[in-house]
């Protein structure tokens, strides 16, 4: 097992990053102009990252899935984005926002990198005010502010709720700006199918036309995966349709290492899932905890009836009794598992019990129906569409469902992965939530890393390394190709003979991830599932059902190929959650639990992010550790009481 | 529910297109109405034909990837809905649907409901943003902005890009989309350095890409699952009217303005 390099730098926390940045290597400005970088995603990351890039002088080819750079899965992101600016005066500062992040995950973050985090944050905020974001302001025309889950300030910025949208668009403005000067050059309907290595280094992209089916080849000198998370590995999650990790994986099948993949956010506020044809869950902002209070019936005959009914007296605001100084406002994870538990207990609502009760009744009428729809009402429209039901009448159901993942490809401090020349960011890396991830902090870690941190530690690279000329005629591109074309023209072969469809497959994938590595974990049910994963990609590269040609526009054999690449990352994610006995996070196992039932940590066995690395198919794959130091905050139980 | 649909389909940009009727039996209200498309076409490849090719990302009406028109209307009967949002519950038992896709001739169609919307990030890239390096900016809060104006920017910036708009304008016009983005921008001070520019170059793309004038008929309003409202058009029209005398737009223009 070797140890892995993480490069913080040395010095004094706070002065890590300004330290390190002084001590960077440059790139002047007429070299620029002779490197190429490849960015892959055009979500807050990705875009971020080729418009900054380009603007440096960098040629920048960005790809992306969907038809148009703005329609990225950050897209849907909808409550806010933290930064310590401290404008309400509430005691903020960027070592509260540190703080906050590395309590709320657990512990299990990289402290130097959380801090340079919180310290860039408040430059986002600028960043995006003067590419003309609206943000939501107060009637003096300052910044306005909310609350969110895990942190007893208001820091976070917020357009309606839609703050993803907005903050996105910006991104892409800035990033089609860079495509009329053509600094970058955008390929949008391509699909990333491999990384070409040269010397081992990053050199390259093979990718499919998802238009016409072509093999393309792309070389550059660096290559940035910005491609988001796996949590479309549950089938079922808030996440968008085309969100995958095959990019990712690919590249850990090149050698980049895995880390942490057992790590997912299972989110609170979410529409139950209401019939076996469902293809997506809708998350409903957290933002909305700030007002409504959420309960179930304290007995179970009453968990039927409609709810207006119930005196208060038989209401159970089960968070606001369990955890009375956070209350409603408790992190995810905390409020995700105590909905499951009282479901458990059978006090859950809705048709199939499996939903608790969200009410904005008191703050109605506390504040009015009017301000309530100032600040919810595009998410109460939201919901009236896709239930039927009012909710400033009746009180929302919700229940947790899969959100985000903070596992991803491990990076070290410069973001650049196992493999030189390979950087991964936003939350395709692992880097900045441990094992859970706060509200509103996915949107500033996106942007920290492809406005203020890639445009410098990229730099630094291409300064140092002696890069001889590729093209995409080398050998290895065309190795990557054969690869790539052999494994697409295995699925249609197969495809032509099978029975099951990939969306069954797909499900069966999902179901069989949230039962066993979902949102409470134990070790049989973790050695099923690793069993299972197997006998279910036998079953897809035997029986798969497509129609049509892999020479065109097909969606379902796009969809193959993430179901394939998920079936096997599925199985790692249950043996990261098997090898870590311990609870943490997003990552609950039954055997590790206090008294009360919450989550307990191991920090003697277990203060390190487990890597993986791969050895081939069907090998068990090798962990590496990083070990987890922190010399500036007490490793504490994370209690919200 | 059990339903007739009549699909639109066609191979690919070259390939004649016609109707084709499918049935779509045990329809369930509580499906969007891309859940019932799914089913379906988990029947076809079953039967091993060629599913209904459409496109759809987020589902929730916020990434504009997806739409159709629907029994004659962009994103179908609701307001203010996009095609994933809407439910099956909108339609009844027996009920004929009609689908096609959203068609302009700035809009190829790629395949069966797909088509190819590059033209609307032709139109940001010739001046739908703000020239603003990444880098150390003044405060968010060094200028302030009312809440009113920050509010009105939001309701214009709100647009999607989903195409909506042109699909349901008899003359294809994207005038509401150039006009959201033009209207965001100007009622933000950082938008303001710009503005001439931009108008004159966005309505020129506009029009070079082969999108129809403008003539105040609102069907693109009607038909916008954001609501975006027609008042943006106006405000782009007075915008245009003072920038073009002191700017030539950078693309060569085509024949007609907005
Ligand atoms: C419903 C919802 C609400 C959220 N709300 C918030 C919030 O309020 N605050 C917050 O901080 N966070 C929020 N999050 C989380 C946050 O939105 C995401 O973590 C973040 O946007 C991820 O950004 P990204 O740039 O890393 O990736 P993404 O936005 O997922 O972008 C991925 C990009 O990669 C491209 N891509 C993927 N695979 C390939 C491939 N193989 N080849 C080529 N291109 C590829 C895609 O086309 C896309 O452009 C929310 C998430 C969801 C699902
Ligand atoms: S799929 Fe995103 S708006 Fe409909």
């Amino acid at each position: 097992m070797s140890t892995l390099n993480s490069k913080v730098p040395s010095g004094d926390l706070k002065n890590k990053w300004d330290s390190h940045k002084a001590n960077l290597k440059l790139v002047n400005p007429n070299n620029k102009r002779k490197h190429t970088v490849i960015v892959v995603g055009t979500g807050l990351a990705g875009a971020s990252a080729a418009a900054s890039l380009a603007e440096l002088g960098y040629n920048v080819l960005n790809f992306c899935v969907q038809d148009s750079a703005r329609r990225a899965h950050s897209i849907a992101a909808q409550g806010g984005i933290n930064a310590s600016k401290n404008y309400p005066n509430d005691g903020d500062s960027v070592w509260r926002l540190f703080y906050d992040t590395i309590k709320g995950g657990d512990f299990r973050a990289r402290e130097a990198n959380v801090y340079r985090l919180a310290q860039v944050s408040a430059n986002i905020i600028d960043q995006c005010v003067a590419q003309g974001v609206p943000f939501a302001r107060e009637y003096g025309g300052a910044l306005a502010n909310r609350s969110f889950g895990g942190a007893q300030l208001s820091r976070t910025f917020y357009a309606r709720g839609q703050t993803g949208q907005q903050l996105l668009l910006g991104a892409y403005q800035a990033l089609m700006k860079n495509t009329s000067t053509g600094k970058v050059k955008m390929f949008s309907r391509r699909e990333m199918l491999d990384l070409v290595l040269v010397d081992g280094k990053a050199r390259g992209i093979i990718a499919r036309n998802l238009v016409t089916g072509q093999l393309e080849k792309y070389a550059a000198d660096a290559v940035c995966i910005a491609t988001g998370g796996y949590g479309r590995v549950y089938f079922l999650s808030t996440n968008a349709f085309n969100s995958n990790a095959t990019a990712a994986w690919r590249c850990y099948k090149r050698g980049a290492y895995f880390a942490n993949p057992c790590y997912v956010q299972i989110h609170p506020t979410c529409i139950p899932v209401s019939g076996h044809y469902q293809s997506k869950l809708t998350l409903m902002s957290e933002s909305l905890r700030n007002d409504g209070r959420v309960w179930v019936p304290k007995r179970k005959e009453d968990t039927k009836k409609d709810p207006n009914t119930i005196a208060e007296s038989e209401r159970y605001y089960y968070l606001e009794e369990r955890y009375p100084s956070f209350g409603n406002l408790v992190p995810r994870d905390v409020a995700s598992r105590n909905a499951k538990d009282v479901c458990d207990q059978g006090l859950g609502v809705g048709a199939s019990g499996q939903a608790v009760y969200l009410d904005f009744r008191d703050a109605i009428r506390r504040d009015s129906e009017k301000v309530i729809r100032e600040k919810y009402g595009n998410l109460f429209d939201m919901y009236k569409q896709i239930t039927g039901e009012d909710p400033y009448k009746v009180p929302m159901k919700i229940y947790p469902a899969v959100h985000y993942t903070m596992g991803g490809l491990w990076v070290d401090y410069n973001l650049m992965t196992t493999i030189p020349g390979l950087y991964a960011l936003g939350e395709s890396n692992f880097s900045d939530h441990g094992a859970n991830r706060l509200g509103a902090s996915a949107l500033m870690q996106g942007l920290a890393d492809g406005y203020f941190v890639i445009p410098y530690t990229i730099g630094d690279y291409i300064a140092s390394e002696k890069f001889k000329p590729v093209t995409t005629d080398s050998p290895e591109f065309f190795e990557a190709e054969k690869n790539v074309r052999a494994n697409i023209n295995k699925l249609m072969d197969v495809g032509s003979r099978g029975k099951k469809t990939v969306i069954e497959f797909y499900k069966e994938l999902g179901q069989l991830t949230w039962d066993k590595v979902g949102m409470s974990r134990n070790a049989e049910g973790l050695k099923f599932a690793i069993n299972r994963y197997q006998e279910l990609r036998e079953d897809f590269w035997s029986n798969l059902k497509l129609t049509g040609t892999s020479e065109e526009y097909n969606k379902y054999l796009e969809l193959a190929g993430r179901v394939a690449d998920f079936l096997e990352l599925g199985e790692l994610m249950a043996r990261d959650a098997l090898h870590r006995e311990e609870s943490c996070g997003g990552h609950f196992r039954e055997e590790s639990q206090t008294a009360e039932g919450e989550a307990k940590r191991n920090d003697k066995d277990f203060c390190y992010v487990a890597a993986w690395e791969y050895k081939g198919a069907n090998q068990e794959p090798s962990l590496h550790k990083e070990d987890l130091s922190f010399e500036n905050v007490k490793l504490s139980e994370r209690s919200y009481k | 529910m059990n339903l007739t649909l009549q699909v639109w389909r066609q191979e690919n940009a070259t390939k004649e297109g016609r109707f084709v009727t499918y049935k779509a039996d045990d329809i369930s209200p509580d499906m969007s109405f891309l859940e019932m498309l799914d089913l379906v076409n988990e029947r076809l490849i079953k039967a091993g034909e060629r599913p209904i090719e459409f496109e759809s990302d987020c589902r929730e009406g916020i990434c504009g990837s997806c739409g159709c028109v629907i029994n004659g209307q962009a994103h179908g009967p609701l307001r203010g809905v996009t095609t994933c949002q809407l439910h099956m519950r909108s339609f009844k038992d027996g009920d004929t649907i009609v689908i096609e896709p959203f068609r302009a001739k700035a809009f190829p169609i790629i395949k069966d409901l797909v088509v190819d919307r590059g033209s609307f990030d032709r139109i940001i890239q010739s001046g739908g943003y703000v020239t603003v390096k990444t880098g150390p900016q003044p405060d968010g809060n060094a200028t302030p902005i009312g809440k009113d104006v920050a509010d009105k920017a939001m309701d214009a910036a709100a647009c999607i890009g989903c195409g909506a708009c042109v699909a349901a304008c008899p003359n294809a016009s994207a005038a509401l989309f150039t006009s959201a983005k033009v209207a965001h921008m100007s009622y933000l001070p950082q938008g303001q350095v710009e503005a001439h520019k931009r108008v004159v170059n966005m309505i020129a793309r506009h029009d070079a890409e082969g999108f129809g004038n403008c003539t105040n008929i609102g069907e693109c309003h009607a038909a916008c699952p954001k609501e975006i409202s027609i008042q943006h058009i106006a405000i782009m029209k007075k915008e245009y009217i003072c920038a073009a005398a002191n700017y030539e737009p950078e693309i060569q223009r085509s024949e007609g303005a907005i």
